[in-house]
């Protein structure tokens, strides 16, 4: 219930009057789970915009990967995070604990859920591309018949950049590829080809100067 | 103009032209989808479709409130506003003074909703001149900074200054006035500009010969400006008495003065485009491309075009 009363009050509006979002292929976003969202990094917008652009009927199926130790620190951010934003907690340092950290994304997948994750990790330099983590090739050896889209997100890393408080509006895109057809065995190879298919949905488009 | 709200007759039958041009319109797309189905005609079906969009809610904005005409074309200043933000290059020091800049747009249309003219007019020229290099000395990046300084100004020039001439115009003449007001020297501004660039382009596709500015639009030619220009000071000649205070001849040269300025606005535009790489300035309007790419005939023409109106007549 909070999650819609967010999507029809905040998220919507923000990115339709705001930001002004162009998604480029649409139609190969997932509408249906399991499957897998993978983008690049920039800011807390990303999340924002990433879930508007699914259907409200399905928005319970959605669930933005985020870091546990960051999203779930105080209450008042738990409640935000799994409510308003619907959050699927990640604990960063369950390995640590011999603990299997991908537990909680299976689990979602095998019910079903479209699951959003940003590979790089943290927000890096806005509007920078960083080398993507490791978990997403775990991921997709684990459950290699679920289907994983690229997209591409630009420009929201100038709208809130790591470190601001204001947004500033910008129009930004959204590129959304193929689903991934070469998945490698190999955690590196597969680190590849997937920053290759992220590079490949912009080729040849020029993005304005920003630092 | 702004309290209390008559529809004039004459801007009626003006709306009511602009739907029967555009039903024409229609039918010549159908009719040439028939004759030559070979060539794509989707991107002129859109440009119309486009047209239906904008003529109905500027008309419905029109006949609603004189406040609703304001807020449509504030609102239409910070989409042109955002689309030149997101295409021009911007330094990441200057968040902050973009955001004071999105600002210019509200107080700006605050003093054209009060009719304070003396502010209106060095709102930007004079003021933000002035904020907007001291924002950013304040910021203290001085890498880049006459380009980010410069880049910035002109943009709040074209999207703020100019299209706050558009706003201005509808609350130019003085209330309980009998005739079209505001809304009738809206309507002709925007009649002849956007006609006249209708009226380029179909003369430039059908006798374009000589290119006239190729390195900055390759399609615009000799034959096509020239075109614009005769149907431009043409249709000012006749629409022009009836929709504002002029006469016939005075009409004659605002229909000229519309035609070159609406040609240099465009082609400014472009030039901006070519420098930074892009096509479009934006997605906004399907079959046009992006706010700016559909208001670049008027970043000149309304300012030309308000003042020739309020020296001769208001």
């Amino acid at each position: 219930m909070w999650r819609l009363l967010f999507h029809w009050l905040v998220t919507k509006p923000l990115m339709l009057l705001f930001v002004g979002l162009h998604v480029r292929n649409p139609e190969r976003l997932p509408m249906t789970g399991p499957a897998i969202v993978v983008a690049n990094h920039n800011s807390h917008a990303d999340t924002v915009a990433l879930t508007s652009l699914f259907p409200s009927r399905i928005l319970h199926k959605v669930r933005p990967v985020a870091a546990a130790d960051y999203f779930m620190s105080s209450k008042a951010m738990a409640w935000f995070s799994t409510r308003c934003m619907g959050i699927l907690p990640f604990d960063r340092h369950a390995r640590e604990r011999g603990e299997d950290p991908l537990t909680g994304c299976i689990e979602a997948l095998d019910r079903g859920c479209i699951l959003i994750l940003f590979p790089e990790g943290s927000r890096g330099e806005p509007e920078r591309l960083q080398r993507f983590k490791k978990g997403i090739c775990h991921l997709a050896k684990r459950r290699p018949e679920v289907p994983i889209v690229p997209v591409y997100l630009h420009g929201l890393g100038k709208v809130l950049p790591r470190g601001a408080f204001l947004p500033v509006p910008f129009f930004c895109d959204a590129f959304v590829g193929p689903p991934l057809a070469d998945r490698p065995e190999d955690t590196d190879a597969f680190v590849e080809a997937l920053e290759g298919a992220m590079a490949k949905l912009v080729e040849g488009t020029r993005f304005p100067e920003w630092d | 103009m702004i309290a209390g709200l008559r529809i004039d007759p004459t801007v009626a039958w003006a709306l009511a032209a602009l739907i029967v041009v555009l039903v024409v319109a229609e039918a010549a797309v159908i009719y040439l989808r028939r004759s030559k189905p070979e060539r794509d005609w989707t991107e002129l079906k859109l440009r119309i479709h486009s047209w239906w969009v904008i003529v109905i809610a500027g008309g419905i904005a029109l006949v609603l409130n004189p406040i609703a005409v304001l807020v449509v074309l504030a609102v239409v200043s910070y989409l042109a506003l955002k689309e030149y933000l997101s295409v021009v290059p911007t330094r990441r020091a200057d968040r902050a003074v973009l955001l004071i800049a999105y600002l210019a747009i509200p107080t700006q249309w605050w003093w054209i909703a009060q009719e304070q003219y003396g502010f209106f007019i060095i709102w930007v020229p004079v003021y933000l001149f002035m904020v907007v290099p001291a924002m950013m000395v304040l910021r203290g990046e001085v890498s880049g900074f006459l380009r980010a300084l410069g880049t910035l100004h002109w943009g709040l020039m074209l999207c703020v200054f100019a299209i706050g001439h558009v706003a201005y115009l509808f609350v130019l003449p003085e209330e309980g006035q009998a005739g079209p007001g505001g809304a009738g020297l809206l309507l002709l501004l925007l009649i002849l500009t956007q006609g006249n660039d209708v009226a380029q382009y179909v003369w430039g596709r059908i006798f374009g010969r000589h290119k006239i500015a190729p390195s900055v639009s390759p399609n615009k030619t000799v034959e096509g400006f020239v075109g614009g220009l005769v149907i431009t000071t043409i249709v000012a000649g006749l629409i022009g008495p009836l929709l504002a205070p002029l006469s016939w001849p005075m009409a004659l040269w605002v229909g000229a003065l519309m035609a070159v300025s609406g040609f240099f606005g465009d082609l400014t535009v472009s030039a901006v485009k070519r420098d930074i790489g892009i096509k479009d300035t934006g997605t906004l309007i399907p079959g046009h491309g992006g706010v700016l790419d559909r208001i670049d005939s008027l970043i000149f023409a309304a300012p030309l075009f308000f003042h020739f109106m309020r020296y001769f007549y208001y």
